[in-house]
Parts: structure tokens; C-alpha cells; sequence
């Protein structure tokens, strides 16, 4: 694709612009900073993955899997405020399911240990996980500050605290993966997956890009648990005091 | 031959919720075995003081001691299951009643037969027909008095009760006033209860402390609460906050 072709895809941005200003959606400006900011993020990773590919060299890989996983720390971060040291727990989370997603990988010899495929998985791997823990910590958030009598009876009973929040954290856990799972569902009956479909695009072998589909699709099956089961557990504690009490940002 | 014990002590005991004072520099002791009644405003600080007592919020300033140790120093969740409290909202978990009963020995890893739990539920006045009701369906009263029977499951030395009769019926509250007495003399149960009703008060507790503004205003028999010199106290007797 030239640039040429690729500037005659604005015409795609520019119908639902006037559709927009026609029917005074008030979304003309959002439609236009969505644009921009897709166009510049996604052509500085092109860049920057050329770069990379270029110099085939497993620090620069590295870096870039930091990056990611830097990127989805920063995002997440913002959600779990009320629990102290979220920002370390989300790095430790998302570095534990990144090395063990390439340690199946790449040790069971599934994928080879290059940028091509080492960054773009990490990228699924970690993004999700992203999505995930921002889903489970909003969830837990409003669980525990609905359901805090409960919480406190059981703690008044002479209950633990991991007693005492079990009930919250399995639903939050349970609730934050139930996306991931619904869309498995349907998976290739309402859309090709994105990473298929580009394969396709390029010209793969379909059945090829299936299995390659699949592979990504249990993988995050797998991480999307793991990551909530994790941060479950390594967030809860920081929600009470060292007396046991629910603390007092949730009264 | 008795001898009176003491089974908790308030020492300067102060509570603050970002520098705004709540419990302001309350002492005294609770004698075992006896029945102790907490009144007051609404507002006063009553069930905050409980909470204080078992450690369900920390005091800010002074010493609260249970069996002559320091309760901060106590492991919480040993000193929540002696110092046994009824919270004033009945809050039921999902399940039956039977699962609520069951639910102190069940965090101890243990279990509670129905032939036990049916004889705490018949303790506080329900019928069996109600062991295997969804809990979250009863009535205020209903909850209130599974909340008791459920409490006394951990068999505590001290037992804290907030408000426990201020949603039941004349009938029922007859029941629970038959049971505290009992659980007291039969058991020799040491009990501190929340009421607003100052006659219930007098009818059922050996001692009482007037809590007013968050601060302790008269502490003693109640049968000499009438000879009360503050005026603030005789204003509140007199002024009946009887509900
Ligand atoms: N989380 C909190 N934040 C701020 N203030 C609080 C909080 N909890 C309680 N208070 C205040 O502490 C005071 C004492 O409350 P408490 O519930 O102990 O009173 P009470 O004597 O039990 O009243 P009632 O008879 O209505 O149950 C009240 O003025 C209340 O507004
Ligand atoms: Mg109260």
C-alpha cells in the first residue's frame, strides 16, 4: 500500500465526519483526535517495530516487551488508586504472564524467539491482561463498597480477611473474565479475528491462520484468568488495615 | 462466695475520625458476669464504642483491655470471636439461616450440625420452619434475632449487643429481654447492650453508662441513675429519647 492509497482511506474518516456535523452528533472533534492519534501512534510503532526488526537483537526486544508492559501499567494504574502499590503489583502481574506465556512458546518450540512474533503476542498477551485488571479492579472496587456490612460481619466473627472478601474477589474474578470467554463463544461466526484476518490479508494459508488463531486465543484464555487470580490476590490485603479492619476509603 | 472480676477496662479511651473526635477520653470498667446497658442520643457514640471494644476500628488515644491485655496487642480475629458483637443492621450473608449459624464455626473450618444450629435458632425464639429459609427474605425482627443466635454460635466470653430490640415487636422484645437475662444468669454471660429505651434499661441492667456528645456522663448501678447530679444526664432521662 502507498501512502497515496493509504491517504484515499480518509475518505472512510470523513463520512461519519459529516454524518456527524449533519445530525449535530457534537463528535465531530473526537472522530478527529481519534483519527490523528491512531495515524501517529500507529505509524511511530511501525517505525519503531522496523527499527527493531532490523536490528534482530534480543535487547531491543526486550525493551519494546518493557514498553508494552510499561504502557499497560501506566493505564491501568489509574483504576486501582485505592489499593496501595497497585502500580508494582500490575508490573509483577503482567511480567509473570508474559514470561510464561514465551516460556510455552518458545520452549515447547511453538514460535521462534524473534521480534516478529515475540512483540506482537506480548502485545495481545499483556493488552488483554490490561483490559482484564482494569475490569477486575472497577469490579472489586464497587463489590467491596456495596457489600462492606457484609464484609465487616464476617470479620467481626472472628473471621480472616481473606475470609472475609472471598465472596467479592471470586465474583470480581469471575465477572472480569467473562468477556474474554463471551467473545471466544463467537468467535469466527461474527468477525475474523483482527490478527487472522491481517494474516489472511497478507496472504497466509487460512488453515495455518487458524491454528495460529488458536493457539492466541487459548493463550489469552489462560493469562486472562491468571491475571485476575493474581492481582485478586496480591490487591485484597492493601484494602484492610493491620488490625483487620476494612479501611476507611470504603466507609 | 463472689468475687467481682473485671472483664474490660476503658482507660482515657479516645476515637477520632480525621481530627474530628467521636469518643472523647472515656475510662471505666465492665465487671464480668454482669449485664452493663449503653444509652444515649442518637449520635452519641454508642456503637462506635463497641466497635472500639473489639477492635473492629482502632481508638486513636487511651488503653482498652480485655482480661487485663492491652486488645491492640490481642491477634483480632481471636479477640472478635471472645468479645462476640450484634451489629445494629441484622446484615444477613446469602444463603438459610442455617448457613448464616453456620458461618462462625464454618471460618473456623468447622461445622455445625442442624440439630445445633436448630437449638440456637429455638434460643432466640424461632421456630424450626425458619433453619432453611433464605436468610436475606426474613423480617428486620427475624434477621435481628438470627443475628443474636449466630453471634452465640462462638460461644464469647463478652457479648456486645447493638440495638437488638429496636425492630422487633412488644412480644418479641419480651423474648430477647427472657433471653439476655437468661444467657446472663444461666451462662453467666457478660453482656453490654445498646438501647434506646431507657425503662428496658432499667429493667434488665445491673449497670448503666450515659453516653452523651461522645463523652461518658454518668457510670454505674442503675439503680441509682435517678440520683444522677449531671444536668445533662437528667435532661436526657427527662427528656426521654424513648424510642
Ligand atoms: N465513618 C464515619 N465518618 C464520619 N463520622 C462518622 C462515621 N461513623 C460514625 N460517625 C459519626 O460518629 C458519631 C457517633 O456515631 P454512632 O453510630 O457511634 O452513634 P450511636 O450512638 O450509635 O447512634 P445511634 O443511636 O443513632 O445508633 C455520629 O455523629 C456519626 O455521625
Ligand atoms: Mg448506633
Amino acid at each position: 500500500m502507498t501512502y497515496f492509497t493509504l491517504s484515499l482511506t480518509l475518505l472512510f474518516v470523513l463520512i461519519p465526519l459529516l454524518l456527524a456535523y449533519y445530525l449535530k452528533l457534537g463528535i465531530e472533534k473526537d472522530i478527529l483526535v481519534a483519527t490523528a492519534r491512531s495515524v501517529i501512534q500507529l505509524l511511530i510503532v511501525g517505525y519503531l517495530l522496523q527499527f527493531i526488526f532490523d536490528q534482530d537483537s534480543p535487547i531491543f526486544m526486550m525493551l519494546m516487551v518493557g514498553l508494552i508492559i510499561f504502557a499497560a501499567t501506566h493505564n491501568a494504574r489509574k483504576k486501582g488508586i485505592n489499593y496501595k502499590g497497585i502500580t508494582w503489583k500490575l508490573i509483577l502481574t503482567y511480567t509473570t504472564i508474559e514470561l510464561l506465556t514465551q516460556a510455552i512458546l518458545i520452549g515447547l518450540n511453538i514460535t521462534p524467539a524473534t521480534p516478529q512474533y515475540v512483540i506482537p503476542i506480548s502485545g495481545m498477551v499483556v493488552g488483554n491482561a490490561m483490559v482484564l485488571s482494569i475490569l477486575f479492579l472497577n469490579r472489586l472496587t464497587s463489590e467491596v463498597e456495596d457489600k462492606q456490612d457484609e464484609i465487616e460481619l464476617i470479620l467481626s466473627l472472628g473471621g480472616s480477611t481473606k475470609q472475609a472478601i472471598h465472596r467479592q474477589l471470586l465474583t470480581s474474578i469471575k465477572a472480569s473474565t467473562v468477556p474474554t470467554i463471551e467473545k471466544q463463544k463467537t468467535m469466527g461466526l461474527v468477525q475474523l479475528p483482527g490478527m487472522m484476518s491481517g494474516q489472511i490479508i497478507a496472504g497466509a494459508d487460512p488453515i495455518q491462520a487458524v491454528q495460529f488463531q488458536l493457539l492466541i486465543l487459548f493463550i489469552l484464555l489462560t493469562t486472562a484468568i491468571l491475571t485476575s487470580i493474581m492481582l485478586g490476590f496480591l490487591s485484597y490485603p492493601t484494602l484492610f488495615t493491620e488490625q483487620m479492619q476494612l479501611k476507611q476509603t470504603f466507609k | 462466695m463472689t468475687m467481682t472480676q473485671t472483664a474490660l477496662t476503658l482507660d482515657h479511651v479516645s476515637f477520632h475520625i480525621d481530627d474530628v473526635a467521636i469518643i472523647k477520653d472515656i475510662s471505666g470498667t465492665i465487671e464480668a458476669g454482669k449485664i452493663t446497658a449503653f444509652v444515649g442520643p442518637s449520635g452519641a457514640g454508642k456503637s462506635t464504642l463497641f466497635r472500639l471494644i473489639n477492635q473492629l476500628k482502632t481508638h486513636t488515644k487511651g488503653t482498652i483491655t480485655f482480661n487485663n491485655e492491652d486488645v491492640k496487642t490481642i491477634h483480632p480475629m481471636i479477640l472478635r470471636k471472645n468479645i462476640g458483637i450484634v451489629l445494629q443492621e441484622g446484615v444477613m450473608t446469602p444463603g438459610t439461616v442455617y448457613d448464616n449459624l453456620a458461618l462462625p464455626r464454618q471460618l473456623q473450618n468447622d461445622t455445625l450440625s442442624e440439630d445445633d444450629a436448630l437449638s440456637f435458632l429455638l434460643k432466640v425464639g424461632l421456630e424450626e420452619r425458619f433453619l432453611h429459609k433464605k436468610a436475606k427474605e426474613l423480617s428486620g425482627g427475624q434477621k435481628q434475632k438470627v443475628s443474636i443466635a449466630r453471634t452465640l454460635v462462638n460461644q464469647p466470653e463478652v457479648l456486645l449487643m447493638d440495638e437488638i430490640t429496636s425492630s422487633l415487636d412488644q412480644v418479641s422484645t419480651q423474648a430477647i429481654e427472657t433471653l439476655i437475662k437468661q444467657l446472663n444468669k444461666e451462662d453467666h454471660q457478660t453482656i453490654l447492650w445498646i438501647t434506646h429505651n431507657i425503662d428496658q434499661a432499667k429493667r434488665l441492667s445491673d449497670n448503666t453508662w450515659v453516653l452523651i456528645d461522645g463523652k461518658c456522663r454518668y457510670q454505674g448501678p442503675t439503680n441509682q441513675l435517678d440520683e444522677a447530679t449531671d444536668q445533662r444526664v437528667i435532661d436526657f432521662l427527662e427528656g426521654g429519647d424513648q424510642s
